[in-house]
């Protein structure tokens, strides 16, 4: 049995307009009556409540049928109801205690919710994002049966964003890859191995801080001139790719080499002890920007790397988190897909519980803080497309939900805060500007 | 001597119920499963469709072969179990073999009680409890002019029902003042009777046949008032009583059901009983009942077959609800709970809307503010949200008049907040 496609229902942001239930009505029993809805919002003491099928793991309403008109099916995990079986009891409607299976009287048998063959129309007709039709079920379901590349017992610490996204991404690209981890985290915690042992299941290898995309460059032009098609993969921190690693990274991308590189921003030099990167954010605590007497954190804004990899014409540029994996998994479909004509570069958000002092069960809560208050931004680029923001900067959550959740900003002035409150508000301008610019491929070649 | 770790006596809803509920826990130990039926397992609730024709019995079956295959279940057809032996754990067959078990769960059901009536032994009559019932009783539908259904249970009526669709002349013959006595009171039962009355079925309440006699093809009925009934047609449905005479000699405490605790555990070490054979506490009352509904037989079962395969989520019976839906006629009926005449009387508050001319009807019976049934013809809430609420205990003080006002609407607003 896999994972299943399901709706998702944020009463936060209803406001009972009912048009998910009209939409439903229509497209279910022709009619405009919301009370032949199979969703129904009730308002109550100004919010909202759903009542509607759950597609349970193990439905009462199946169990509780003596026709077996009701199954739950094993591939969309959806219950069907056989109207052709179905003898009008009502019995399923015993068994559900989420008011799902109902009575529909005008049609003169139980209705309940089907999906719509996976595409809702309630969600659809939703203007708020109130309901969502999480298909996050596919990429267990896909990638689920795919061999992990690593090892088990990397040695990452407790609840490590990183570990897993290299998990992913190399589950992903698949064995046929050659894998350079740069000084970091990454090799940190086993991956080109101890005592002689690979922690990683491709051939993978261990270049200076300085070099990473030079030798990958060799790497891919040796296996393509004897007429192999050999991925090959940068796993490397801020630091080997935003300040030691830089030089090499932006030749190689202006060079167009075929390469996928992938950035794991953990806005520091994590593995060493915790010092500034160039990706560090202003106000942050690190263990060479300390907070004393005098000291509050880093002084200088942290650089926008992404940004300095869409202006080197890459074949594929986006910035990803693992509070969003299907937007990272669309991303690295098409960062893999890029990397075999082009350069492509992707830039993955990785809060260190360890190095930004948050307990260790909070990663994707704080990868998602970081997208819903507009610290990070979502967005891909490609030169025929252009900048498109993946995850809408509109109505972003206060800052204070993100910087207050970690103890590097703990420390924090009003006068920090609004700093850092200017620069995402000017990033957030900077990036509409470029998602509503002329696409790059207009520029001469 | 045959050996299962798992050995289940019966098909129906509380026996698969338990075979699910032990596969979810333990994917290796045998199961076998024994059923005096020929067929797939089956749910007695379906049969008075299959009657009425409307669901054909090669299609009513609840599970194929290919579950059982690949839950490595053997399902042994026509496997009557005469004697159960907690003893040296053990049953025996009609046929003698023997089959060893670890655990035994006893779901033998329930079959048709016949009432002591001077010359039933003597005449021809239908019960309805196996698909085997139905079947006969669909094929003799089609010549049946006259039909006498004896008792005005759930049944009877959905018999009677499908017998007048097909044409037949209906009487039903009920002892009790009002049918459906079990789920409704005198107003909603008269809504309910009116809707037969006006589809031409007969219904004599608080009467009895006192004696039947051979009448050509069919029946001759005296009833209780002096009257006679001829009928070409009889059934039986008087009510059930646990299929229990197999255990006889097991020493297995039985009142009218087999006794069971909160873990469906009987008086016999590794012997376990759900379903329509049980008799386990009530919610309501201090005596254990028999709750003999399909919803509560797969409650049951669960619980048992969790109990037998040792999972820790398993959790007690919070006590048998009585309940029921009754579609009748494209009308709907619906019963949660208990009515007042079943609560001591403290704290006991009722609230009804009849509208006996459109055939709506409502009643609502709190206790100390928590609901205790709910009962309704024609209007709409969702059965189960309140079945839940019964369950949980929910104090509804706090919004009493919106709830009497809009049942559905505040269950779901509860719904949501309590165990969303």
């Amino acid at each position: 049995m896999g994972a299943f496609e399901t709706i998702s229902f944020r009463p936060e942001n209803c406001n009972g307009c009912n048009d998910c239930m009209i939409a439903c009505a229509q497209a279910k029993a022709q009619s405009d009556d919301a009370a032949r809805s199979r969703i129904q919002v009730l308002s109550s003491d100004g919010s909202y409540e759903l009542a509607m099928c759950r597609q349970c793991g193990d439905p009462e309403c199946v169990h509780n049928c003596p026709a077996a008109a009701l199954s739950k099916d094993a591939e969309s995990g959806v219950i069907d109801w056989d109207a052709s079986k179905c003898v009008d009891c009502l019995l399923c409607t015993v068994g559900c205690s989420y008011g799902g299976m109902v009575y529909d009287v005008d049609a003169g048998h139980v209705a309940k919710c089907d999906l719509c063959d996976g595409d809702p129309a309630c969600v659809k007709a939703c203007p708020r994002g109130a309901l969502k039709f999480l298909t996050t079920a596919r990429i267990y379901n896909e990638v689920g049966n795919l061999e992990d590349l690593f090892v088990p017992g990397l040695a990452g610490c407790q609840g490590c964003n990183t570990e897993l996204i290299i998990r992913h991404a190399m589950r992903r690209i698949g064995p046929e890859a050659v894998v350079a981890t740069p000084p970091g985290c990454i090799p940190g915690m086993g991956t080109v191995g101890y005592n002689g042992l690979t922690g990683t299941k491709v051939p993978v290898f261990h270049p200076l801080l300085t070099n990473t995309a030079s030798m990958l460059t060799g790497v891919r032009r040796y296996y393509k001139r004897i007429g192999r098609n050999v991925k090959v993969v940068a796993l490397a921190g801020d630091g080997g790719t935003a300040d030691v690693g830089f030089q090499s990274l932006s030749g190689a991308a202006e060079r167009g080499e075929e390469m996928l590189f992938i950035c794991v921003d953990n806005e520091g030099y994590m593995n060493t002890g915790m010092q500034r990167s160039g990706c560090t954010p202003y106000g942050a605590w690190t263990s060479t920007t300390p907070v004393g007497e005098r000291g509050r954190g880093k002084t200088q804004d942290a650089k926008n790397l992404p940004l300095l990899m869409v202006m080197h014409h890459c074949a594929y540029v986006a910035t990803a988190s693992t509070g969003f994996m299907e937007d990272l998994y669309d991303k690295l479909d098409r960062a893999i897909e890029a990397s075999e004509h082009g350069f492509a570069y992707l830039h993955v958000y990785s809060p260190c519980t360890t190095g930004w002092r948050f307990p260790s069960d909070q990663n994707i809560e704080v990868s998602r803080k970081a997208v819903r208050t507009n610290f990070v931004l979502l967005w891909e680029f490609d030169p025929q497309s252009g900048l498109r923001l993946t995850h809408a900067a509109e109505d972003p959550l206060p800052l204070a939900e993100y910087v207050m959740a970690l103890g590097k900003y703990r420390h924090l002035s009003e006068e920090q805060i609004a700093h850092i409150e200017g620069t995402i508000a000017q990033n957030v301008k900077f990036v509409k500007g470029l998602a509503a610019g002329v696409p790059l491929a207009a520029a001469p070649a | 001597m045959d050996q299962t770790h798992y050995l289940i006596v019966g098909a129906s809803h509380a026996a698969l119920s338990a075979v699910h509920a032990i596969r979810l826990h333990d994917a290796e130990r045998d199961i076998t499963v024994v059923t005096r039926d020929q067929s797939l397992p089956y749910s007695p609730t379906v049969l008075p469709y299959v009657v009425s024709g409307r669901s054909a019995p090669e299609r009513v079956f609840l599970r194929n072969e290919d579950y059982f295959t690949r839950l490595n279940v053997k399902y042994r057809r026509g496997a009557a179990v005469r004697k159960v032996r907690p003893a040296t754990a053990s049953v025996q067959l009609d046929d003698g073999e023997e089959i060893g078990f670890s655990k035994l769960l006893l779901a033998s059901g329930a079959a048709p009680a016949l009432p002591p009536i001077p010359g039933l032994a003597g005449v021809r009559f239908h019960v309805l409890r196996t698909l085997n019932d139905a079947i006969a009783l669909h094929s003799v539908l089609p010549k049946t002019k006259r039909a006498l259904v004896l008792g005005g249970g759930l049944i009877g009526m959905h018999a009677a029902e499908n017998l007048a669709k097909g044409g037949a002349q209906v009487t039903v013959v009920e002892i009790q003042p009002h049918v459906l006595s079990g789920y409704f009171d005198a107003d909603a039962s008269g809504i309910i009777e009116k809707v037969f009355a006006t589809n031409g079925v007969r219904l004599l309440t608080s009467s009895q046949v006192t004696t039947l006699a051979g009448s050509g093809e069919g029946c001759r009925a005296m009833l209780s008032d002096g009257a006679e009934l001829d009928a070409d047609l009889l059934l039986v449905a008087a009510g059930v009583a646990p299929v229990t005479d197999f255990l006889d000699e097991s020493g297995i405490e039985i009142d009218r059901g087999v006794l069971v605790d909160d873990w469906m555990h009987t008086s016999a070490e590794n012997v376990w009983a759900a379903g329509d054979v049980a008799q386990a506490r009530g919610f309501f009352e201090a005596d254990k009942i028999i709750n003999g509904i399909l919803p509560d037989a797969v409650g049951q079962g669960r619980i048992a077959g969790m109990a037998m395969a040792g999972d820790a989520g398993a959790k007690p019976y919070a006590g048998g609800v009585p309940l029921n839906t009754y579609a009748f006629f494209g009308q709907q009926a619906m019963s949660v709970g208990v009515q007042e005449s079943a609560l001591d009387s403290s704290g006991v508050e009722v609230y009804r809307q009849v509208d006996a001319e459109a055939a709506r009807y409502l009643k609502i019976v709190l206790q100390d503010s928590r609901l205790a049934g709910i009962f309704g013809i024609n209007w709409a809430f969702d059965p189960g949200v309140m079945r839940e609420l019964i369950l949980r205990r929910i104090d509804l003080d706090a919004v009493k008049q919106p709830f009497l006002d809009a049942p559905q609407k505040i269950a779901r607003v509860l719904m949501s907040r309590n165990w969303r």
